[in-house]
């Protein structure tokens, strides 16, 4: 079961790598926090009720609620036209998912260890390589905050991996989380929608060595 | 007491942001900064106790957090006179006093914490208040630059914790679940050196956005360039070093393992690229608070060489960074009385500095001899030193390399620093420019003058702390 989920969140990479519009990728966002409550709720076989609570608070109301909510509010107030924009075609985009899907399984077929899970590690890396790649191939700022929502999900599932000895460290990747989203939603996508009309990485360029 | 210093200071951040009297908040900031050096005090008559289990006043984090109590009153008191200068209403005023309180607080815990996952903490919450700092002027710049210096924070954060989750895999093959550094160096020998490679290269490159390293430096320039000058004096120097520590910290443990031969490979060539990068960059530039922070690479750039070359090198490296960080907080801290003559950061509108602040003019010329490392500047001593650690390592082409690129570092910021001091701006129209006290200079002086001190006549004490902060690497 627990590979199925996981497998599922590979999917949703390759569907966010082919969308065209910025609601999809909202969507999908949200379709992987539910992905990450039910993963939780199978792998950590020895959680307390606060754990559980604080992890449902994380996973559910937080990625897959509130954080798409804001995001979809961001859109809508700040008029940001609905597609993506990338800098590549979709079929390149695509091509690139499956090159890092297919590297990084060769990296854990190297690895020999009984602590790790290989398919979380698999899952866990390639999400990160894919939110870097969304980072540097999208325009709009609000894909890059997405693009960084999508690396902490693979960081969430590879603390997962580790979670069932060390749960301080799921805890500690769930601050991470809440304080990054926080800081970059809350506070700063809002001011740059004030400032900058049409939010776009091409207006951030005024900070300049002369 | 480190729990009283915490409670304490977060209670003086509450009060500052919510009690918006002038008076009152210059109070709070003196209680503070009274509160800073008790607490500095008693961390130095408890050498080696751990409080509060994750807080020891090991002998590393005691020499950088007397180096932040220090420079954090002249950091005040130059902040009193920016925010008296700048006429900031009662809002701003309030974000920024609690937003330099927080930024302090966090980085002396972060100093101090024997835990990796608390360094990792703190470190989130100095790129929290220090966000807020680098906001101040709430313009379109000050906006690009909190955002990308955010944004670069948040996935350096991100691949720290990564570095954290591999280190937590590679101690699990040790049977040990405890991140502290004692327990790690305990246990080195028995860490998973395929994790522990992989924790290595996260959280080096993670702790490179506090440190200003290739590869996430960039953040760093742009905080340091858009943050009012006495906050961008701390980032320039203090939060600085708190990537440093983290590096280091985590450096002790690798060097103690069969690692650590790769690590000096991964630590110097990100350390050659730093300076290659700044120099290349100190050609380029004519923003005069940019070239001071690409001196800070450079600087950083010298002291992982120290590091990656070993022997003396570490001792020489713990050396520099105290040292920089007096240097380049005493240049920013001037750099807001060369704005306030010239209204410009720009090289090109700026000139002739001795005839309209002589004081300020004569800290311009000292900060530039200390930062390059001219006798008797006390970073001479130290940079001497790293050569040395370099040659003892057989790396001599690697050090003429340094040594070329440092020439012309040298080079192209005495060509600035002079067009500054000598040369007349054209088209500057000096009818109303604003005379300043000389004794604003006084504190600028007396770092440097600490800075030639600690560097050419060390107390005993100071280097008894050095070395023990360096004893715990192998000798070789």
């Amino acid at each position: 079961m627990i590979h199925v989920l996981l497998i599922t969140f590979i999917i949703t990479l390759f569907y966010m790598a082919i969308a065209n519009r910025l609601m999809t990728y909202i969507k999908v966002l949200a379709l992987q926090g539910v992905l990450l409550f039910f993963v939780v709720f199978i792998q950590l076989n020895e959680i307390n009720t606060l754990n559980l609570v604080l992890i449902l608070l994380e996973t559910i109301v937080f990625k897959s609620v509130a954080v798409p909510m804001f995001l979809a509010y961001l859109l809508k107030r700040n008029n940001i036209t609905r597609e993506a924009e990338p800098f590549l075609p979709n079929f390149v985009s695509l091509v690139i998912t499956t090159f890092i899907v297919v590297v990084t399984i060769l990296i854990s077929n190297t690895i020999k260890d009984v602590h790790l899970d290989k398919i979380f590690f698999v899952v866990a890396l390639s999400t990160l390589f894919f939110g870097l790649y969304l980072i540097a191939t999208r325009r709009k700022i609000i894909t890059h905050v997405m693009g960084y929502m999508v690396i902490e999900n693979g960081v969430f599932v590879l603390s997962l991996a580790v979670g069932n000895e060390m749960p301080m460290l799921v805890n500690l990747g769930i601050l991470l989380d809440i304080f990054a989203s926080v800081l970059i939603l809350g506070i700063f996508l809002n001011k740059i929608g004030d400032v900058f009309k049409d939010v776009d990485v091409d207006q951030l360029s005024n900070l300049k060595d002369y | 007491m480190i729990g009283i210093y915490l409670s304490g200071a977060l209670a003086i951040v509450v009060a500052l942001f919510f009690i918006r009297n002038k008076t009152i908040e210059y109070s709070l900031t003196g209680l503070f900064l009274i509160l800073q050096s008790v607490f500095t005090i008693h961390a130095f008559l408890n050498i080696g106790v751990t409080e509060l289990v994750y807080f020891t006043y090991d002998s590393l984090g005691l020499l950088l957090l007397v180096t932040l109590s220090i420079i954090a009153i002249p950091a005040a008191m130059h902040s009193r006179i920016y925010i008296e200068n700048h006429h900031e209403n009662a809002q701003t005023r309030a974000i920024y006093l609690s937003a330099l309180v927080m930024l302090i607080t966090a980085i002396s815990a972060g100093y101090l914490s024997n835990h990796i996952a608390v360094t990792w903490i703190f470190t989130e919450i100095t790129t929290l208040s220090a966000s807020a700092l680098i906001y101040h002027h709430r313009n379109k710049l000050a906006l690009e630059g909190t955002w990308k210096y955010v944004f670069i924070c948040a996935i350096s954060i991100t691949f720290i914790f990564i570095g954290i989750l591999f280190l937590s895999l590679a101690l699990q093959h040790a049977g040990s679940y405890d991140l502290s550094y004692s327990n790690l160096l305990a246990k080195s020998n028995e860490l998973n050196p395929v994790w522990l490679r992989m924790a290595f290269l996260f959280i080096f490159t993670g702790f490179t956005a506090k440190l200003g390293l290739v590869p996430m430096f960039t953040a760093g320039i742009d905080a340091k360039d858009t943050a009012p000058a006495p906050a961008g004096a701390l980032l320039a120097s203090v939060l600085m070093n708190l990537g440093f520590v983290g590096i280091f910290r985590f450096y002790i443990v690798i060097a103690n393992t069969p690692l650590l031969h790769w690590a000096q490979l991964v630590v110097g060539s990100a350390a050659f690229l730093s300076l290659f990068v700044a120099t290349v960059y100190m050609m380029k530039v004519k923003n005069i608070k940019r070239m001071f922070a690409y001196s800070g690479i450079e600087h950083m750039g010298i002291v992982m060489l120290g590091v990656a070359a070993g022997g003396i090198g570490y001792y020489a490296a713990v050396l520099h960074v105290v040292l920089h960080a007096f240097v380049k907080a005493s240049l920013f801290f001037q750099f807001n009385q060369l704005y306030r003559v010239f209204q410009s950061k720009s090289i090109y509108h700026v000139g002739n500095y001795f005839k309209y602040n002589a004081t300020g003019a004569m800290v311009l010329l000292l900060g530039f001899i200390s930062s390059t490392a001219m006798p008797p500047s006390g970073l001479f001593v130290s940079e001497f030193l790293i050569f040395k650690s370099l040659f003892d390592a057989g790396q001599i082409i690697l050090l003429i390399a340094v040594l070329l690129l440092l020439t012309m570092i040298i080079w192209s910021f005495g060509k600035n620093i002079f067009k500054v001091l000598f040369i007349p701006a054209v088209g500057f129209d000096d009818s109303n420019v604003e005379k300043i006290s000389p004794w604003e200079s006084f504190s600028q002086f007396l770092l440097l003058a600490f800075a030639v001190y600690l560097g050419l006549n060390p107390p005993a004490i100071f280097v008894q702390l050095l070395k023990e902060s360096v004893s715990l690497l192998p000798v070789y």
